[in-house]
């Protein structure tokens, strides 16, 4: 018989070594796991207490919510009642079908309110065994750890060259060097490291962060040692796209990312998306998306897919990046919320047939509207009876501001202008007939009362490319004529300019044609960043590679038949660059980088540099050169007032910068002439060494001095030497022929 | 001045050298034929027929007396200038690449190609300045390359002390001219791109290295050592010093043929490049062929230089009256201190 556990005494029991063996190991082995099935189980809690006859009711409310994420049923929902009060407890145990099925309703139902009063609780009863159990989860509170502080690079801090420089990036074969531009002298090199981006590099749009892409994604680098700033794992990260303020940005990837358990920034949540919202400050993600399938046939007419061309950026920013939209083209616009990236007001904006949206890309300031919104700009073509239509609408009342209806439309396009001032939409028109084509610019005057809209139908032909000029109120546009089938040519194309008429007072005039510039070849439109001035250019052509650097100020006489206009139109300069692909402005617009890119094509790569009217400063051919960049600059401090006061006192202001200028163009005329005297000494000298052993050897030797042979060749010479140049023409035939 | 064409070949030039005095220039080209030229006038002097192949290169040796030239036939052969007259032929198992006379005129050497089953072989001969003797058919020594790449060009230095080679690999090496000891290399020019050229200073104590990696360097002879670097922006396929007291050096080279998609002159950039010697400093160049410049050669006495291209004219430019007069300021100052 087996003793009972009251006669064992502690102390001296005879069975404490048989009970002191380990089965740890065996339990384990074959511990009933009690978890296994019990996947499909969620647990309920929160719930209102009621009491047994209406316990029915509770369920089958409960059941409207359970079934949106899974099948079950009402046999399958068990709420035990409590006996002490005959009232059930307020939690229930539920059974869907699937494993899936219970995670999805823990997802979607977690925290979703009942009432006022109810919030329920979702949670795997397997997490409940795994965490719930007493002693599973530490119940003393531990203060979490607080990293001491480390003082970070500043990130700024190029702003704060004395001489005002710009940096920028170049990019050849697999170095990323950063430089100042030193105008016509070579760039200083601040920092060059083979291999720093896998495919190009990017600046975020205040040049805070230089971005770099890798497979395993993307990583922001920044400060005066170019030191890593932050890391956004996203395996295969094709592009990026970071918000106006810096705070967030999107990557995207061509391939779905597969996400495994355990991965320690991307969670679940993740597996098969393609686009990622991060926080930059924590280097989270804050949310995932997929790529969404443009409408349209996904095969052409031979059953081939057809590659569609992803939209970049497909999560546009609102300029203050408290929105980011994406649209589901044809059907809606969803706008989500900043910084927690909820979609707004639960519902994506139901614009039927919409092909296009585009942000202000400033706040707006509209004409007696005080209270915050963002704009943006969409259009919608034909669809059936109804005419195409373009809107503005006003975030976050869903307001549409102003519609327009328009008839014929084959394409448009949406051109804001930098202040947010005027949109300008280009609308291209077919004839009835389909055949002809045109364009028309309907533009919206944002800021005026009522948003007038302005038509400017002048032109016949498509337009191919516009520019606003930044923060005025001028555009250039260049127009291409029909191609026949097949012709081996690109068309040639005009260039127009456009300017308000003078008008009185505050207003802004009618938009006038300054000159059309036939007869060209020009395809790209890159004004200065301050406006004014504007390069028109050809890129990416085989035959023609013309800069042509224009000012609409000019300061000399003006045409009489332009005295009505706010323009003076000059063209400064004409140069060109073999083979351009690129061009870019610096950011204070006083410098234009062209660039022959080793990604587009592999003749004469490099770069070159020109002031803001065309003078050449550096000419840099470099086997694959790839990429060329200007550090974009955060906005100015200066308020509009002390611009002004300074653009009064230049004089005053650029005496000090041209006494640098000199005093450096001194400095280094004479460094190279001091290395150049050093190099001419060391020269001399080797020289001299050498030439002294040589003849020492020589004599040894006994062969007579170089300089004696040297001599012996000039005697030979009778030093008297005359050039005598005689041409001699002869007449091989002569013809005569008389044409009648 | 104007330049003087002298079209006499049929096939790209090859090599091209003057004679000591520099009264004449000899030309070899893919065409079989080794012309002489006055450099005066561009006269032809004569032709040297009897190669059957396409030739590599040409020597002439101090006195003007004796003509050596190797090519795609597999022969060296020895010439007397004066008459034309075939005085010898060596026969080898590949190509013959590279010819040279020594400093003396008393030894010649020849690179002969590695190709399947030979490897790169430089011979030298005792050579009588009298060519009335018979040159001997063995060689004096035989330099096997086996552990270096393959020998591109090759030279005697000054006093017949060293052989430098310069290798397909951008390296050069110094060899021992009287026991054919390998001594030291220098990977001078970037890996893998060949030397192309290797030109000597008037005493040949340093010499001038042009390659396909679009540089032309300038080493010492005795210590292989790297005492200047001229960058071009097209690969080289020759360079040469001028003689003193003008301090430059002229490189030549451009697209190859094969390289270029659309054979423009603006893309091959054939022109004739002139850096100075001491600044690496590009100063001028001289356009005019319309191929590649395979090889460029100064006359010994200043008076002119002459490039053979892949179009198949030698071009003899006389230099003009700012050629001998532009300075430098620094060298200006130093000439007018030394006469202090």
């Amino acid at each position: 018989m087996a003793p009972s556990f009251d006669q064992l005494d502690p102390e001296t029991g005879d069975y404490d070594a048989e009970d002191d063996v380990d089965f740890t190991d065996l339990k384990e082995q074959y511990e009933v796991r009690m978890e296994e099935g019990l996947d499909t189980f969620v647990v309920i809690d929160g719930l209102p207490k009621v009491p047994e006859d209406s316990k029915p009711k509770l369920v089958k409310f409960l059941l409207r919510k359970l079934t949106t994420a899974g099948k079950t049923k009402e046999d399958d929902v068990y709420m035990p009642l409590d006996e002490s009060t005959g009232q059930t407890g307020g939690y229930a145990f539920v059974e869907y079908e699937t494993a899936a099925q219970a995670a999805a309703a823990v997802k979607l139902l977690h925290g979703t309110p009942l009432d006022k009063k109810h919030t329920i609780a979702v949670n795997k009863l397997t997490d409940i065994e795994r965490y719930g159990r007493e002693g599973k989860i530490d119940e003393t509170y531990h203060e979490p750890e607080i990293a001491s502080f480390e003082e970070k690079e500043h990130l700024r801090w190029w702003l704060g060259d004395p001489e005002g420089r710009d940096q920028f990036i170049m990019f050849k074969a697999d170095d990323v060097g950063v430089y100042w531009n030193e105008r016509d002298d070579v760039p200083d090199q601040i920092v060059n490291r083979t291999g720093w981006t896998e495919t190009f590099v990017q600046w975020s749009p205040k040049g805070t962060y230089l971005i770099s892409m890798h497979a395993q994604g993307v990583q922001l680098w920044g400060g005066p040692n170019w030191s890593r700033q932050k890391r956004f794992m996203h395996p295969g990260a094709n592009l990026v796209d970071v918000s106006p303020d810096e705070r967030y940005i999107t990557t995207w990837s061509h391939k779905a990312m597969e996400v495994q358990e355990g991965n320690p920034v991307l969670s679940l949540e993740e597996d098969g998306k393609n686009y990622i919202i991060w926080d930059v400050a924590t280097a989270k993600p804050i949310r995932s998306f997929v790529t969404l399938d443009l409408a349209g046939p996904t095969n052409d007419a031979e059953g081939n897919p057809i590659k569609q061309k992803i939209q970049w950026p497909a999560f546009k920013w609102s300029s203050d990046a408290k929105y980011v939209a994406r649209m589901t083209q044809g059907q809606s616009i969803s706008v989500y919320e900043l910084p927690k990236m909820n979609l707004m007001d639960r519902q994506s904006i139901k614009i039927e047939g919409v092909m296009d949206f585009e942000w202000a890309p400033a706040s707006p300031q509209r004409d007696n509207i005080k209270t915050y919104e963002q704009l943006f700009c969409y259009w919608t073509p034909e669809l059936g009876s109804n005419p195409a239509k373009v809107g503005l609408m006003s975030i976050p009342s869903k307001d549409i501001v102003r519609t327009r209806n328009l008839f014929n439309v084959s394409d448009a396009k949406l051109h804001w202008q930098s202040e947010a001032s005027f949109v300008c939409v280009k609308v291209d028109r077919h004839s009835k007939s389909g055949k002809s084509k045109a364009t028309n610019l309907e533009i919206f005057r944002v800021r005026e009362k009522g948003v007038p809209v302005e038509v400017v139908d002048s032109i016949k032909d498509t337009v191919i490319n516009f520019a606003w000029e930044p923060k005025g109120d001028r555009f250039v546009l260049i127009t291409a004529g029909e191609v026949p089938d097949g012709a081996p040519v690109p068309p040639k194309t005009s260039v127009s300019f456009f300017c308000p008429e003078k008008s009185k007072g505050n207003t802004i005039g009618n938009f006038k044609l300054i000159r059309t510039i036939d007869k060209k070849n020009n395809n790209a439109i890159h004004w200065s960043p301050n406006g004014r001035f504007v390069v028109v250019a050809t890129v990416m052509n085989q035959q023609s590679f013309d800069l042509d650097f224009w000012d609409l100020d000019f300061e000399g006489e003006k045409d009489e038949k332009d005295k009505d206009l706010t323009a003076n139109l000059q063209l400064m300069t004409t140069a060109d660059h073999y083979g351009v692909t690129d061009i870019e402005w610096d950011p204070s617009g006083r410098y234009v980088a062209t660039t022959a890119s080793f990604w587009k094509h592999r003749m004469e790569n490099g770069y070159h540099l020109y002031t803001f009217s065309g003078t050449t400063l550096r000419e840099e051919p470099t086997e694959q050169f790839k990429q060329f960049s200007w550090r974009p600059r955060p906005e100015r401090l200066l308020s509009k007032d002390e611009m002004k006061n300074v653009r009064k006192n230049l004089r005053e202001y650029s005496k000090t910068f041209e006494e640098l200028d000199v005093a450096k163009k001194s400095s280094a005329n004479k460094a190279v002439v001091e290395a150049r005297r050093r190099l001419l000494q060391e020269w001399l000298a080797y020289r001299q060494r050498v030439q002294e052993d040589l003849e020492e050897e020589r004599e040894a030797l006994g062969l007579t001095a170089v300089s004696e042979e040297r001599a012996a060749l000039e005697v030979a010479d009778d030093g008297e030497t005359r050039v005598v140049e005689e041409i001699y023409e002869e007449i091989l035939a002569e013809e005569e022929e008389i044409v009648d | 001045m104007r330049p003087i064409l002298l079209s006499g070949h049929e096939r790209a030039l090859t090599q091209v050298k003057f004679s000591k005095e520099g009264d004449l220039i000899f030309s070899v080209s893919k065409d079989h034929i080794v012309c002489a030229w006055y450099s005066a006038n561009g006269e032809r002097f004569g032709a040297y027929k009897g190669h059957q192949g396409a030739l590599w290169t040409v020597d002439v040796d101090p006195t003007t007396t004796l003509l050596a030239t190797g090519g795609a036939d597999n022969t060296m052969r020895l010439w007397e200038v004066r008459t034309g007259k075939l005085l010898k032929t060596w026969d080898y198992a590949t190509s013959v690449k590279r010819v040279e006379f020594s400093e003396d005129g008393r030894q010649l050497l020849a690179v002969t190609e590695k190709r399947t089953g030979q490897l790169s072989t430089v011979y030298i001969y005792d050579i009588s300045p009298d060519p009335s003797e018979p040159a001997p058919s063995e060689h004096a020594l035989r330099i096997v390359v086996d552990e270096q790449p393959r020998v591109t060009v090759a030279g005697f230095s000054y006093l017949n002390h060293f052989i430098i080679m310069g290798h397909e690999d951008g390296s050069v090496s110094q060899w021992d001219a009287k026991s054919g000891e390998h001594i030291k290399d220098n990977y001078s020019h970037e890996d893998g791109m060949q030397v192309s050229d290797l030109q000597w200073s008037a005493d040949r104590t340093y010499f001038l290295t042009a390659s396909k990696d679009k540089t032309a360097k300038l080493h010492d002879t005795a210590t292989l050592e790297v005492l200047k670097t001229y960058t071009a922006d097209t690969p080289l396929n020759s360079a040469a010093i001028c003689p003193d007291p003008q301090q430059y050096v002229i490189l030549g080279g451009g697209q190859a043929a094969m390289d270029v998609t659309t054979t423009s002159q603006r893309q091959g950039k054939f022109e004739a490049r002139f850096y100075h010697k001491v600044f690496e400093e590009e100063i001028g160049r001289v356009r005019g062929h319309f191929g590649p410049l395979n090889s460029v050669a100064v006359d010994p006495t200043g008076k002119c230089y002459c490039s053979g291209g892949e179009d198949g004219y030698v071009r003899v430019h006389h230099f003009d009256p700012p050629y001998f007069d532009f300075q430098f300021e620094v060298e200006r100052e130093a000439r007018a201190e030394s006469r202090i």
